[in-house]
C-alpha cells in the first residue's frame, strides 16, 4: 500500500509498504531517517520514541497505514522543532537541513562527520554537554520524550523528570547523567539560553 | 553506507587544550543526539536482501531432516542455507574452543540454535519462508544443571572432544576445571572462633545492550566480502569469520558500525558469518538485524552460578580460611567459559587477605543458552557470595560489617590465591572508609505536603504503599576485578599515529581498529594524542581491520591497552618529530641537542617553556607515520592443580553502599541510593568515568532486584525473551549514584590508569542485597531476589 | 494481509461485517508487538483512528461515556475526578508512550488478565458499549463481558465504541504490584470503589485468576460489616479485624497459576495486602470528606 504523511514539515510518500510494517520501519528503512531507533519492537524501551501529531509515541507500535495524513517529528527535525518553538510561529522563517541527511548512509564519500555547526536544540546540546551520551542507541528516543516534557513542564521536579522519562530504558548511564542533561537543559531554557 | 566510517575531526576550544585529565566531550556526541550516527542496523545499500535465521524451536535434539523446498519456491527468496551449504572445510567457530556449528549439524544443543538460513527481498519475506522450513526433530534428554550433567550414562552434550581443555577435566560435560590451593585451609580451619558456610545461586542475567546485533554484508568484486558490523573486537571476528567462508582474511574486510552498546554480548560472533554466507551466496548485499526476542537467543548471557562457601574467622576479627565451589553453567558451547572460570576462581575470596584457601570452579556444558562474557565476569558471581559471607561472619564475629572488612583487606603487597603478590596500590580499607562516609540521604523522601509521592516509594507508579511496610537497609560491599586478557594471553593493541600539516595546522591521526561500543574510547584517543604530541586537532580514523588488532573493549582493558598503544606510537611519532625538528633547525638553537624537548601548543618546546620551533615549520613537506603493536607486562596460566601462577596484570577495586527501602509486606524494593568509591588510577576524563561507575552500578542493581533470564528445567527453553519479561532497570528504579573517584597511580600502566568498566558492577548487587537482608532480617542467598522471595511465597 | 482504513464509525462496522476475522487496530500497543514479533498474522488490520467518536468522552448525570479510543494520558489528566479509580489504573498502564497510544477498548478487546484498566471498571461498575452493523448496538455489563483467558463476550462482527462508567459517588483506589517501579505489566492488580448512595463496596482483580473477577464474597461480607457496624453513618476507622478478613476473601477470590511474572501464592498474598491497603486509604478518605463535609454543613 501507499502511505502519505508528513515528518519534520516534509511531505512524504512511501510505496509499496507491507500493511504489517510499523511506522518506525518506514521511517527507517524507506525514509532515510534512521534516527529513531529499533531496540525493543515491542513499546517497552522508547527508543524510537516520535512526536506523532505532537504526542509522543512509540512508533513500532503504529502501524504504517496509521500514520496516514498525520504528521511525525523525529529526532532528525528535532532542533528545527525546538528552534521554531522558540520563535513562535514561522517567526523565524524555516530550515530544511535535516532531511538532507536522507540519502548518507548510502552516500560513499561522506565527510565532515563532526557535526561542527550543526545547529542542536536545547536538550540536544545539554545531553552531550552533561555526557548523557554514551553508546547513544536510547538518546534520540530519551530526546524526543524529554524535548516535550520540557515544552509541558518548563520547570520539572527530579520525579517529575523521572516518570516522563519512565518509558525509555538507557543501559549504558544508570540514568545520572540524563538526569543532569534534563535539568541542564531546564535551567538554559529558563534563563533563555 | 558507512557514515561513522569517515574520519571524525576533533578540535578544542582555545581555552582548552584537550589532553588527558580534562572532561573533554564525545566526538561522536553531535552526530548521535541528531540521529546521524549510524549504527549497524542502519546499514542500507541498494538492492540489500535481508537475512533471517531459523531458529532450534528445542533445547536438545537430533535434526532427523530439514526440507528448505518449499522455502526455496517462495516469490522473492534468493537463497536458503543449510549446514549442507557451508563453503568451506572448517565449519565451527568459538572465541577459544571452536565448538559452534555455523548452522546447527545434525543435532541442536540448545533452545535458539540457528538451523537455517534465509536471504530474501523484504523481511516479511524472509520470515515467511524461514516459517516454511520444515525440520523434523528428535528430542534428547536435556542437561541442565550439574547433577544431570554428570550423572552416570549423562548424555554428552559435545562427544569426542579434542580442545586443549578436555585432557584435564572430570567429566566431558564439563568445560575446564580451576583448583587453586594456597596454605592449608583445612588446618587454618581449626584456628577459627567461627566459621560460617553459606550457599548461593546467581541468576542468569542478559547484557541487554540496546542496539540488536546486526549487519551489512556486501560482496565485493575480487570474491570477497566487506562486513559493516557492530562488534567488541574486529579481528577476533576475522579470524573466525575467514576460513568458514573459505576465504583469506584480507579479502574479508571488516568495518566498524555504530555499536548500541555491547558488555560482553558481542564477544562472540552472532549475524556475521550469516551475513557474508548469503551475501556471498546471493551476490547481493544482505543486511540481517535481530528482533529483541531474536537478540536473546542471539547472544551468550552471564554465567549462572551456584557457589558454595566456608568463611572462617578468629575471636579478633582475623580471617583463617576459605572453601569454596563455584559451578558456572556454560549452557550449550564453551564461549568465554575457560576464562570465567579462571578468573571466578582466582578472585574468588575478594579483596581479602587469607593465607589458607581452597577453591574449585568449574563451568558446565549444558542444553541451557550459552553463556559467555558479561561485564566482570566470573568475579561478579563471585562477589555476590563472598561479601554475603563476609555479612555473616562479621554479625558472628560481632563486629561492624566495614571494620570487619577493613581489617581484613588486602592492600599492596598482599599475596593472592594464585601466589601473585599485588604490586600496585589496593586501597580497600579506603575506599570502603570514603563510601562509608558519604552523607546518608534523607529518610522518607516520599513524604509532601500533598500526601506521598508514589514514585519515591516501593512499588512506584503502580500505587502500591503509602508508606505502609516501608523499612530502610543499607548493605556494603567491595570486590575485586583483574583488569586485561589474563593466564597468559598475548594481549596487544595496535595503533597508528600519523601527524601532518593540514590546512596550514599540524594534525594528529589516530587509527586503531578499538571498538568503540560507547565506553568513549575515542574520547581518550584523542586526548592522548594532544597531550603526547601538543596539537588542538586529532582525527580519530573509523576502527577497521586495515589497521593490526586493538583486542578486545572487555575486560576493563581498552584505555589501559589500546590508550597505552596509542600513547606508545605517539611517542614514537614525537621522536621522529623531534629528529625532523633537529635534522632542519638543530643548528639554530643548542637545546634541540641538550634539553629535553616536548610538543606543546603545536609548537617544540624545551622542559623549561622556551619554544625551539612551530610545529608547522617542522612538518611542512613530511609527514610521520607510526604504526606499532603495544603489550602490557606478560601473564601466566594458573597451574591446573595448585592454580598458582601470575595470571593477572591488573586490579580494579570499587566499593559501594546501598540504601534500600522495602515495602515488607509486599516485597517490592525502592533503592534510595547507591554510593560508589572507586580508585581509578588516572581518570583520562573524569566525565567518562563517572558514567563508567553509575553505568556499571545500575547494571549490578538490576541482577539484585530484577533481572533474570528464565530457562525451563524441564525443557531448557528460555520463557522470557522479551523485555517485556525480562525487566531492566527504568529510570524510576536507578537511583542517585554519588560517586567518590580516587586516584592512586599504577606505576607499571599508561599514565597511572586502572581499568574501571568493570569493578563497579561486582559490589553493586552484594550491596544491594545486604541492604535488603538488612532490612528484611532475611537471608536471601539468591540474585535477583523478587516478591515471593521477600514474603515468603516461592 | 489487508489495511482496512474506515473514515467513520459506520464505515468501520461495515468493514467488520464483510471481514469477521479483521483485527481491530487502535492504539497499537498489543496488535503491533504480535505483528512485529511474528506471533499473530492477521488477514485484516481494522485501523481506527480515523474513527474520531472513538476519541471523544461525554460526562453525563450518572456515568461517563467513554470513548473506546481515548488514551490513557488523557483519563489519568481530565477524568481524575469523575473516574477516579480508573486514572488511577490509567497512571500504571505502561510508559507515558503508550498511555498517549492506547485506551480502554484495547484492554477490553485483547481481554487479558493483566489489562491495567479492567480491575477498575469492574470496582466502579460499567457497561460496554458494542455495535454491529447487522444487530445495532447493546450494553453488555461489565460483569458478563469477560468470558475466558483473552476471550471476550464480542460477537465476531461487533466492534467496542465505548465505556459506560459509574462516575465516583466516594473514594476509589488502585493498586498494581509489578517488579519494577515503573513500565511493568501487572503481577497483579486490584481496584476498590466505595459507593456511599447504595452504601456498597466494588472490587476488581486482575492478574490473579483467569480473567479479571469481582471478589464477590469479600465485598458482600465488607458490605454486612459496614452496615451492621453503622460505619456509613458513624464514619468509624474500619476494626483491623474486618479490614483483614476483607482482605482474606478477596485473596480467596484469586484463581491464579505460577508464571515468569510471578508465584500463584505471592498473587493471592498480594492481593490480600492491596486489599487492606485500598480499603484503609479508601475509607480514610470517606472519613475525610464525610467530616467535610459535615464540618461545612
Amino acid at each position: 500500500m501507499r502511505v502519505n504523511f508528513t515528518v519534520n514539515g516534509r511531505p512524504q510518500e512511501a510505496d509499496d509498504v507491507w500493511e504489517g510494517e510499523s511506522l518506525l520501519y518506514v521511517l527507517r528503512e524507506r525514509l532515510g531517517l534512521p534516527g529513531s531507533k529499533n531496540a525493543c519492537e515491542q513499546g517497552e524501551c522508547g527508543s524510537c520514541t516520535v512526536r506523532l501529531d505532537g504526542v509522543p509515541v512509540c512508533a513500532c507500535l503504529v502501524a504504517a497505514g496509521q500514520a496516514e495524513g498525520r504528521e511525525v517529528v523525529t529526532v532528525e527535525g528535532l532542533a528545527e522543532y525546538a528552534r521554531q518553538r522558540a520563535c513562535g510561529t514561522d517567526a523565524c522563517g524555516t530550515k530544511s537541513a535535516s532531511l538532507d541527511e536522507a540519502g548518507r548512509r548510502q552516500a560513499q564519500g561522506t565527510d565532515s562527520q563532526t557535526g561542527e555547526g550543526t545547529e542542536l536544540s536545547p536538550v540536544q546540546q545539554a545531553f552531550i554537554d552533561a555526557g548523557a551520551v554514551q553508546c547513544g542507541f536510547c538518546t534520540p528516543g530519551l530526546l524526543v520524550a524529554a524535548d516535550e516534557m520540557l515544552e509541558r513542564n518548563p520547570n520539572p521536579t527530579d520525579a517529575d523528570i523521572r516518570e516522563a522519562l519512565s518509558g525509555n530504558l538507557c543501559r549504558c548511564t544508570g540514568y545520572e547523567k540524563i538526569m543532569d542533561a534534563v535539568r541542564l537543559a531546564a535551567a538554559r531554557q529558563s534563563e533563555g539560553v | 553506507m558507512p557514515a561513522n566510517g569517515a574520519p571524525t575531526k576533533i578540535t578544542q576550544g582555545s581555552q582548552t587544550k584537550g589532553g588527558i585529565g580534562e572532561s573533554t566531550l564525545r566526538p561522536d556526541g553531535t552526530l548521535k543526539v541528531t540521529g546521524e550516527f549510524a549504527y549497524s542496523s542502519d546499514m542500507w545499500h541498494e538492492d540489500m536482501l535481508w537475512g533471517q535465521i531459523l531458529r532450534s524451536t528445542v533445547a536438545h535434539a537430533e535434526i532427523v531432516s530439514i526440507d528448505t523446498s518449499e522455502a526455496l519456491a517462495t516469490a522473492g527468496v534468493y537463497a536458503v542455507m543449510t549446514y549442507d551449504d557451508l563453503p568451506a572445510e572448517v565449519k565451527h567457530y568459538g572465541l577459544e574452543i571452536q565448538d559452534t556449528p555455523v548452522l546447527a549439524h545434525g543435532k541442536v544443543r540448545h533452545h535458539g540454535e540457528p538451523v537455517a538460513l534465509v536471504a530474501a527481498d523484504h523481511p516479511e519475506t524472509a520470515r515467511r519462508a524461514a516459517a516454511k522450513i520444515k525440520v523434523e526433530y528428535r528430542e534428547l534428554p536435556v542437561i541442565t544443571d550439574e547433577a544431570s550433567a554428570t550423572a552416570p550414562g549423562a548424555v554428552l552434550v559435545h562427544e569426542n572432544r579434542t580442545d586443549h581443555h578436555a585432557g584435564h577435566v572430570p567429566h566431558p560435560n564439563i568445560v575446564h576445571r580451576q583448583p587453586i590451593i594456597r596454605g592449608n585451609a583445612a588446618e587454618a580451619a581449626e584456628r577459627a572462633d567461627f566459621v560460617v558456610t553459606g550457599d548461593y545461586y546467581f541468576g542468569m542475567q542478559d547484557q541487554a545492550f540496546l542496539g540488536p546485533e546486526s549487519g551489512l554484508a556486501v560482496p565485493e568484486e575480487d570474491g570477497g566480502v566487506h562486513l559493516y558490523i557492530a562488534t567488541q573486537w574486529l579481528h577476533s571476528d576475522l579470524r573466525q569469520i575467514a576460513p568458514v567462508l573459505g576465504l583469506p582474511e584480507d579479502k574479508v574486510r571488516m568495518t566498524l558500525a555504530g555499536v548500541g552498546g555491547a558488555f560482553g554480548g558481542r564477544e562472540d560472533l552472532s549475524m556475521q558469518i550469516h551475513a557474508c554466507l548469503l551475501a556471498l551466496r546471493t551476490g547481493k548485499p544482505v543486511k540481517i538485524v535481530y528482533n529483541r526476542f531474536e537478540s536473546f537467543f542471539g547472544h551468550v548471557h552471564r554465567h549462572p552460578a551456584r557457589l558454595h562457601y566456608e568463611h572462617g574467622a578468629t575471636k579478633d576479627g582475623k580471617l583463617t580460611h576459605v572453601k569454596c565451589r563455584i559451578v558456572l553453567d556454560g549452557g550449550a558451547y564453551a564461549s568465554a567459559s575457560p576464562a570465567v572460570v579462571g578468573n571466578a576462581s582466582s578472585l574468588s575470596i575478594g579483596p581479602y587477605e587469607v593465607d589458607d584457601v581452597e577453591i574449585e570452579a568449574i563451568a558446565l556444558y549444558s542444553n541451557n543458552p550459552p553463556c559467555g562474557a558479561m561485564r566482570g565476569f566470573g568475579a561478579v558471581q563471585a562477589c555476590f557470595a563472598y561479601e554475603a559471607q563476609m555479612d555473616k561472619l562479621a554479625d558472628a564475629v560481632g563486629m561492624d560489617r566495614v571494620e570487619f572488612r577493613q581489617l581484613n583487606a588486602m592492600s599492596q603487597g598482599t599475596i593472592m590465591p594464585t601466589g601473585q603478590p599485588v604490586d600496585s596500590p589496593a586501597p580497600v580499607a579506603e575506599l570502603l572508609r570514603r563510601v562509608k562516609a558519604m552523607p546518608m540521604p534523607p529518610e522518607r523522601q516520599w513524604e509532601s505536603s500533598e500526601g506521598p509521592d508514589v514514585r519515591q516509594l516501593p512499588g512506584g507508579l503502580s500505587n502500591t504503599t503509602h508508606g505502609e511496610g516501608v523499612v530502610r537497609g543499607v548493605g556494603y560491599a567491595v570486590g575485586i576485578k583483574n583488569v586485561g586478557f589474563s593466564e597468559g594471553f598475548d594481549d596487544y593493541s595496535t595503533a597508528k599515529v600519523r601527524m601532518e600539516v593540514v590546512g596550514g595546522e599540524p594534525v594528529a591521526t589516530v587509527h586503531t581498529a578499538m571498538a568503540e561500543v560507547g565506553q568513549g574510547g575515542v574520547t581518550v584517543h584523542a586526548q592522548i594524542a594532544r597531550t603526547e604530541l601538543g596539537v588542538a586537532q586529532v582525527t580519530i580514523h573509523p576502527a577497521d581491520t586495515q589497521v593490526g588488532s586493538a583486542g578486545s573493549t572487555s575486560a576493563s582493558r581498552q584505555t589501559y591497552v589500546t590508550g597505552g598503544a596509542v600513547k606508545n606510537a605517539c611517542e614514537l611519532v614525537r621522536e621522529r618529530v623531534l629528529e625532523i625538528g633537529r635534522r632542519k633547525f638543530g643548528t639554530y638553537h643548542p637545546a634541540w641537542a641538550t634539553a629535553e624537548l616536548l610538543l606543546e601548543g603545536g609548537k617544540v618546546v624545551t622542559d623549561g617553556g622556551e619554544v625551539l620551533a612551530d610545529l608547522v615549520d617542522v612538518l611542512e613537506g613530511e609527514a610521520v607515520e607510526v604504526e606499532e603493536e603495544w603489550r602490557h607486562r606478560p601473564t601466566e596460566p594458573f597451574d591446573l592443580r595448585t592454580g598458582q601462577g601470575n595470571g593477572h596484570v591488573q586490579y580494579s577495586f570499587a566499593a559501594h553502599r546501598a540504601v534500600v527501602e522495602v515495602d515488607t509486606e509486599l516485597g517490592l524494593v525502592k533503592v534510595v541510593e547507591l554510593a560508589c568509591a572507586q580508585d581509578v588510577g588516572k581518570a583520562l576524563n573524569p566525565l567518562s568515568v563517572i558514567g563508567q561507575i553509575q553505568g556499571g552500578t545500575t547494571q549490578g542493581l538490576g541482577i539484585a532486584v530484577m533481572e533474570e533470564i528464565i530457562v525451563d528445567p524441564q525443557t531448557a527453553k528460555v520463557r522470557n525473551p522479551s523485555f517485556t519479561d525480562y525487566l531492566l532497570p527504568t529510570i524510576l528504579d536507578t537511583p542517585t549514584i554519588p560517586v567518590d573517584v580516587l586516584e592512586l597511580a599504577d606505576e607499571h600502566a599508561p599514565y597511572g590508569l586502572r581499568g574501571i568498566g568493570e569493578a563497579p558492577t561486582l559490589s553493586s548487587t552484594p550491596a544491594v542485597l545486604a541492604a535488603i537482608r538488612n532490612a528484611t532480617g532475611l537471608e536471601l542467598p539468591r540474585t535477583p531476589v523478587r516478591p515471593e522471595h521477600l514474603t515468603g511465597k516461592a | 494481509m489487508d489495511f482496512l482504513r474506515p473514515a467513520s464509525w459506520e464505515e468501520a462496522l461495515a468493514a467488520k461485517a464483510e471481514h469477521p476475522t479483521a483485527v481491530p487496530i487502535a492504539g497499537g500497543t498489543d496488535v503491533m508487538v504480535e505483528i512485529n514479533f511474528d506471533h499473530r498474522r492477521p488477514e485484516y488490520l481494522l485501523d481506527l483512528n480515523r474513527v474520531g467518536d472513538l476519541y471523544e468522552w461525554e460526562v453525563g448525570e450518572e456515568s461517563v461515556r467513554l470513548g473506546a479510543s481515548v488514551p490513557y494520558t488523557r483519563i489519568m489528566e481530565d477524568l481524575r475526578a469523575e473516574l477516579p479509580g480508573l486514572a488511577l489504573a490509567s497512571h500504571t498502564v505502561a510508559s507515558p508512550q503508550i498511555r498517549n497510544r492506547g485506551g480502554v477498548g484495547g484492554n477490553l478487546g485483547t481481554a487479558s488478565p493483566a489489562g491495567d484498566a479492567h480491575p477498575a471498571l469492574l470496582a466502579a461498575g460499567a457497561e460496554v458499549e458494542v455495535e454491529s452493523a447487522a444487530r445495532g448496538s447493546r450494553l453488555i455489563p461489565i460483569d458478563d463481558f469477560y468470558t475466558g483467558v483473552k476471550r471476550n463476550a464480542l460477537q465476531p462482527d461487533e466492534l467496542i465504541r465505548a465505556v459506560h462508567i459509574k462516575k465516583a459517588d466516594g473514594p476509589q483506589q488502585y493498586s498494581k504490584v509489578g517488579t519494577r517501579n515503573a513500565m511493568v505489566i501487572a503481577v497483579c492488580a486490584f481496584g476498590l470503589a466505595l459507593h456511599p448512595g447504595t452504601r456498597t463496596v466494588r472490587t476488581g482483580i486482575g492478574s490473579a485468576a483467569p480473567t479479571p473477577v469481582r471478589a464477590r464474597a469479600a465485598e458482600e461480607f465488607l458490605n454486612a460489616a459496614l452496615e451492621e457496624g453503622g460505619f456509613w453513618d458513624n464514619g468509624k476507622i474500619i476494626t483491623p479485624s474486618v479490614a483483614k478478613q476483607f482482605a482474606e476473601l478477596c485473596s480467596a477470590a484469586c484463581n491464579p497459576i505460577d508464571d515468569v511474572r510471578g508465584t500463584a501464592s505471592y498473587r493471592r498474598h498480594a492481593v490480600g495486602v492491596m486489599a487492606r491497603r485500598t480499603l484503609t486509604w479508601t475509607w480514610e478518605s470517606y472519613r475525610g470528606t464525610r467530616n467535610t463535609s459535615e464540618g461545612a454543613a
